[in-house]
């Protein structure tokens, strides 16, 4: 469904060319959770830009569906694929009701029903009648993550690009959002692309593991292989271990 | 640990007044520190940096603080003059915040904030605090100690920012660090580091710290001992060994949504909370 290959990307911030994304390859198959793991600055967040065609990358470094992203795509090839941030705080306009947020993808994509659409939306994910009216400063964290989804699932998706959904979240409302992640995939289907700098969450969802350091994609592993410590790389091991919590043996001299 | 505890809070409560109602941040906690390593876990809003600011005296304006006890080994901070504060505040207790943004000035160097804190607490000359602030920086792991040294700090990044800033909270000695979420925003990796150094002055020079976070698996591998906060109470004491077998409710909840890499869950237990926890 999404086939990534050989993509680099570089920033040119000034006179300094910042190689965030170095020849990273993989395949994420129809209704597989997919997770990418790593670091900061290792470039997770710059592999979904692209993959949601927000930077230019060459020709053919991205497919989707078996289309190559970069050309310009139709407003229904746009419609298949949606993101969600770590922060929905500053994804949802401020002035905007939960209602109106919802609706707006409806009008750019001309559907018909919307109202119905937004209440079956809201519902799907967890919140009722009694949120559509507030503006997101109304709501808590999750909530405010919930309509993030809403809005993204509600141009009824085929791939959803998740990029740190929980992590400004407490850890009782990020055992609801995941779950809720995980109730909607299966409901609708999805192909989705998990990025997080927490091994434990992508562990979680996901099958299968990418893990990214400065820029490259050092390892690609299934959870299984994780969970039992098999990693080949010397950098995997080191996130699995650290990720574990902290030991007395590891601490520096 | 000995027989005097280093710090004994009794009975604190911290209070907000705000749009006509009072918000209770910190209610009734009490609790001793020894040299040791002590955790505060809970989530958002349960108080856990409202309790460590009032041990500083630094709660804002116009938060209520009362306790029935509140000693730095023997001297009530409760009493304490504004001037009085200076001997104690960053010379024998410190605190490293959860955000650099509000602890580092932002007009003056790294290397000069760091050296000027020194100077004020230990009295050395500027060549011998240039060489304790560029050893601090390299002991927090600063790959280029010089280059961080010159930098401003808002040419820092988030990470950088915490561990100069804990360089700086270390670099006086103090019997007791208080540490708001230190490694929050730092990589797994480069935690476990900090960690390291904190461990270290705990062991070597006999420094009592209150680690306060919000990641359970952090507190239980790193702390002595636990204490669970909900709603600006402590629901449970325990060591940190012993938090899998954690009695109360909310603890074992807490441990319950976690995601973990060693025991898959298909679902993770999501928290209905009780009223009675905030009795
Ligand atoms: N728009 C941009 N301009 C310049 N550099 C960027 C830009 N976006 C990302 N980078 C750089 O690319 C690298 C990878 O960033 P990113 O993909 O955001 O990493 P991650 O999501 O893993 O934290 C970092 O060094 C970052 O500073
Ligand atoms: N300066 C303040 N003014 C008003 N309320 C405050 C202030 N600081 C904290 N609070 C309130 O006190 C409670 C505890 O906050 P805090 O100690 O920051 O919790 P934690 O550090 O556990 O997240 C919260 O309800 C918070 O909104
Ligand atoms: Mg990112
Ligand atoms: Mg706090």
């Amino acid at each position: 469904m999404i086939e990534v290959a050989a993509l680099s990307v570089t920033f040119h911030v000034g006179h300094v060319a910042v190689r965030a994304v170095r020849e990273v390859s993989f395949a994420v198959t129809e209704g597989e959770t997919f997770g990418i793991v790593g670091e900061s600055g290792s470039g997770k967040s710059t592999v979904l830009r692209a993959i949601a065609g927000l930077l230019p990358t060459p020709r053919d470094s991205v497919r989707i569906a078996g289309r190559a992203v970069g050309a310009r795509r139709t407003r229904s090839e746009r419609r298949l694929l949606q993101f969600v941030f770590q922060d929905p705080y500053a994804s949802l306009h401020p002035r905007q009701t939960v209602d109106q947020i919802l609706n707006e993808p409806l009008a750019i994509h001309k559907i018909a029903g919307a109202g119905a659409l937004v209440g079956r939306a809201l519902a799907d994910v967890g919140l009722g009648p009694e949120h559509r009216f507030r503006y997101p400063h109304q709501l808590s964290g999750g909530q405010r993550q919930r309509v993030a989804i809403a809005r993204a699932l509600i141009l009824d998706p085929r791939i959803l690009l998740l990029d740190e959904p929980t992590s400004a979240l407490d850890v009782s409302i990020q055992a609801e959002i995941l779950n809720l992640i995980a109730r909607l995939r299966r409901a609708h289907r999805l192909t989705s692309i998990l990025v997080s700098h927490d091994l434990a969450v992508v562990a979680h969802l996901c099958d299968r593991i990418a893990i990214m350091q400065e820029g490259s994609l050092v390892e690609l592993l299934d959870v299984e292989r994780l969970r039992r410590g098999e990693a080949r790389e010397a950098y995997t091991r080191e996130l699995l271990r650290a990720s574990r919590g902290y030991s007395r043996a590891q601490a520096p001299a | 640990m000995s027989a005097a505890p280093l710090l004994e809070v009794e009975a604190l409560d911290v209070a907000f007044p705000g749009r006509g109602r009072l918000t209770h941040a910190v209610r009734g906690v009490s609790f001793a520190l020894g040299r040791e390593r002590l955790g505060i876990v809970g989530e958002s809003g349960s108080g856990k940096s409202t309790t460590g600011r009032a041990i500083l005296g630094l709660v804002p304006w116009p938060g209520m603080v009362s306790a029935k006890r509140l000693t730095l080994g023997g001297i009530d901070l409760m009493a304490l003059r504004p001037h009085e504060w200076l001997g104690i505040r960053g010379r024998r207790i410190s605190m490293v915040m959860q955000d650099p943004k509000y602890s580092l000035n932002p007009v003056v160097k790294i290397g000069e904030q760091i050296m000027e804190t020194y100077r004020l607490h230990r009295r050395g000359s500027r060549r011998e605090a240039r060489r304790r602030a560029l050893d601090m920086l390299d002991a927090v792991r600063i790959r280029d100690p010089d280059l961080v040294f010159h930098r401003y700090p808002h040419q820092l990044s988030g990470g950088m920012g915490q561990r100069a800033m804990i360089a700086m909270m270390l670099i006086a000695e103090p019997d007791l660090l208080i540490a708001d979420e230190p490694t929050s925003a730092l990589d797994v990796t480069v935690q476990n580091h900090v960690l390291g150094i904190l461990d270290e002055l705990v062991a070597e020079r006999g420094m009592g710290l209150i680690f306060i976070s919000h990641n359970l698996t952090i507190v239980s591998s790193f702390c002595d001992r636990v204490l669970v906060m909900y709603g600006g109470r402590i629901v449970e004491e325990c060591a940190a060994s012993g938090l899998a077998a954690a009695r109360h409710p909310y603890t074992r909840a807490l441990i319950a949504a976690a995601p973990s890499i060693d025991r898959p869950k298909a679902e993770l237990t999501t928290i209905t909370r009780d009223p009675a926890w905030l009795q």
